[in-house]
């Protein structure tokens, strides 16, 4: 269906919006409503562009409400969007033709899709005779998939008597059976331990690898992405801010690094040398008599590192990026102050 | 993929589908047997009831004796038991929990999922409810006497009636798509069959206008049909003219089905799956 250089995934002006009901509280507002209803426009997302190549593992960060599930949603064929141009593979989503359903997956991190009271083996039995996947094939999958999930003997139990993560593991499997070449996944490691959303990512990963599946991925835990995902498409009120690669986001949207200077004790203040050696009182951050932490813009760091390293006596010097986390508060920090799309709604909408 | 291997799919999916269902309803068993309980304790109710009124009113009611009603309300309960669906009680769970996305997103129609479903819950639970059955006509010294035209003609009147019963069901299971609380029409329509479809009596006991409603609409033909064509009440003509109407209800059904269907996947899909 798809030629080699055309997109695996296509989306051209992208909307998405809901009518909501709305009405105050009270009971007043509540009969009021039994004659006059009104119904309040929330745009969940406002006109995407994407293209997504084949086998590239794709991040898609926002906050909550900025309208990553709905358009994970749209992508899979669950939704309708009010406009706009989606192809998947070639088909259109929401028309979710057999062809189309066999050769992808959704796999939601707050949702089970595996029968909660038998046997896991059996719902993935199941699973196999809905997506006619041949028995030989099946059973090389299967086995393969246990392999890398480390599933040994929980396909016996049924998926009630299995903790949080050993169940996020067995969705995994139940989903990739089919052997789906484009993967949708939605807050996969969501309420996870760490090592259990290592083992989730690295699985991701040795995925792709093997099978050279079109990835995106919603995570709320940057780790996530950051082992992950060389691109990263960030959406913030429905709409685009950012699409490319991850360290570009943070030169992009954090100019800034951070230095911290430790100190030999020194006798007298030396805040006044500081201040005279950094040349702007909005780089520092703190001083103190051992130790020193400055933002400096990226340009400045190393003028302004070696001043420090000759004047002072320093035992210790490190300059580091902004944690990811913090290059994202930032950015959604940045657009909400602007006001630019305050219209648009904050609360989820899906 | 040729229509052979969908059709192969298909059978293959159902097939699995009854084997993964039957392993859940003996993974509860306690509450299948509650279930059943309260599938045979209704017919029970009313077996009880009119036998007794029967007795009372010197041997019968409009020409129904005791072991008539015994005969009538048994068979009805092994029909009923064997049409009866519960798919509207579970789509509003289904739609507000979000359950229902996952079945739109296998390649497989999800009424398959619910015909399998069903029934397999009904030859499981028919088990219990043949037994049942026998003690019960043989407890109320039953009238059952059909001929081998009775028994072979039921057979399809029986199918039918299974057929119908969830098409027309399964349907009004989909306004759980548009109204969020759909209990109020499952109750409208859980007491019209009751009455039109001859689980509070048999039909001819009623007034001409309510026996002309409950064959006008589909209710008669979903439970009473096969139980009269049974109990030898209906003429040869009768039952073939019957067999007809129930393929022209199940004709219309599926029209309905399709076209609520994709309006209501069309409106789901629109609102926040």
């Amino acid at each position: 269906m798809t030629s080699h250089d055309e997109p695996v995934i296509a989306v051209r002006g992208l909307r998405k919006t809901y009518q909501v009901p709305e009405r105050e509280g009270g009971l007043r507002a509540a009969t009021g409503s039994l004659f006059r209803r009104r119904t309040r426009e929330v745009i969940a997302v406002a006109g995407i562009d994407l293209t997504v190549a084949s086998g590239e593992i794709v991040g898609f960060l926002g906050p909550n409400g900025a309208g990553k599930t709905t358009t994970l949603k749209v992508l899979s064929g669950l939704l309708h969007p009010t406009s706009g141009e989606v192809r998947v593979m070639g088909y259109v989503p929401w028309e979710r033709p057999s062809a189309f359903l066999r050769r992808m997956t959704l796999i939601m991190g707050q949702r089970n899709q595996l029968s909660w009271d038998i046997p896991v083996i059996d719902s993935f039995e199941l699973n196999r005779a809905i997506f006619q996947v041949p028995r030989d094939e099946y059973r090389t999958r299967l086995s393969e998939l246990v392999e890398l999930l480390d599933l040994g003997d929980l396909i016996r139990k049924p998926i009630r008597n299995l903790s949080l993560g050993e169940r996020m593991k067995c969705e995994f499997a139940g989903s990739l059976l089919h052997r789906p070449e484009v993967l949708f996944l939605d807050e996969p490691t969501i309420g996870l331990d760490v090592t259990m959303q290592r083992r989730i990512r690295g699985f991701i990963e040795r995925y792709n690898e093997r099978t050279g599946a079109t990835t995106l991925l919603t995570s709320h835990y940057m780790a996530d992405v950051e082992a992950l995902c060389r691109r990263v498409i960030v959406i913030h009120h429905g709409r685009l801010l950012y699409d490319g690669d991850l360290s570009g986001l943070v030169s992009r949207f954090s100019p800034y690094k951070t230095i911290v200077l430790d100190l030999e004790p020194a006798e007298d203040s030396i805040e006044g040398l500081v201040h005279e050696l950094v040349g702007n009182e909005r780089w520092i951050v703190s001083v103190g008599q051992e130790r020193v932490t400055l933002r400096v813009p990226r340009s400045e760091t190393t003028g302004v590192t070696t001043r420090l390293l000759t004047a002072l006596s320093v035992i210790d010097l490190v300059v580091e990026e902004p944690a990811i986390d913090e290059v994202i508060d930032l950015v959604f920090a940045t657009t909400a102050e602007s006001g630019e799309l305050a219209e648009a709604s904050t609360d989820d909408p899906s | 993929m040729t229509r052979a291997d969908r059709v192969g799919g298909l059978r293959d999916a159902y097939r699995a589908k009854f084997r993964t269902e039957i392993a859940l309803q003996f993974a509860y068993r306690g509450a299948l047997a509650i279930w059943l309980l309260g599938l045979l304790l209704g017919p029970i109710v009313y077996l009880v009831v009119w036998t007794t009124v029967a007795r009372s009113q010197g041997g019968a009611v409009a020409g129904f004796s005791a072991g008539d009603f015994a005969a009538y309300f048994t068979v009805l309960m092994v029909v009923n038991q064997l049409t009866f669906t519960w798919h509207f009680y579970e789509f509003e769970w289904r739609v507000r929990n979000g359950f229902f996305s996952p079945l739109l997103l296998r390649p497989i129609h999800p009424v398959h999922n619910d015909i399998a479903e069903n029934l397999s819950f009904k030859l499981l639970t028919f088990t219990g409810v043949a037994p049942v059955a026998l003690l019960l006509l043989v407890a109320f010294d039953a009238s059952l006497q059909p001929s081998a035209w009775h028994i072979i003609a039921f057979v399809p009147a029986l199918m039918l009636a299974m057929a119908l019963r969830f098409l027309v069901e399964w349907t009004i299971a989909l306004a759980a798509f548009w109204l969020t609380r759909v209990s109020a029409l499952n109750q409208a329509y859980t007491v019209a069959l009751l009455f039109l479809s001859g689980q509070v009596a048999p039909l001819v006991l009623f007034p001409p206008a309510v026996q002309a409603a409950a064959s006008i609409l589909p209710f008669r033909w979903m439970v009473s049909f096969p139980v009269e064509t049974l109990l030898g009440q209906l003429s040869g003509e009768a039952v073939l003219v019957g067999l007809g109407v129930q393929i022209a209800w199940i004709a219309l059904a599926l029209v309905m089905l399709r076209l609520v269907w994709r309006l209501g996947v069309r409106r789901y899909s629109a609102v926040g799956a």
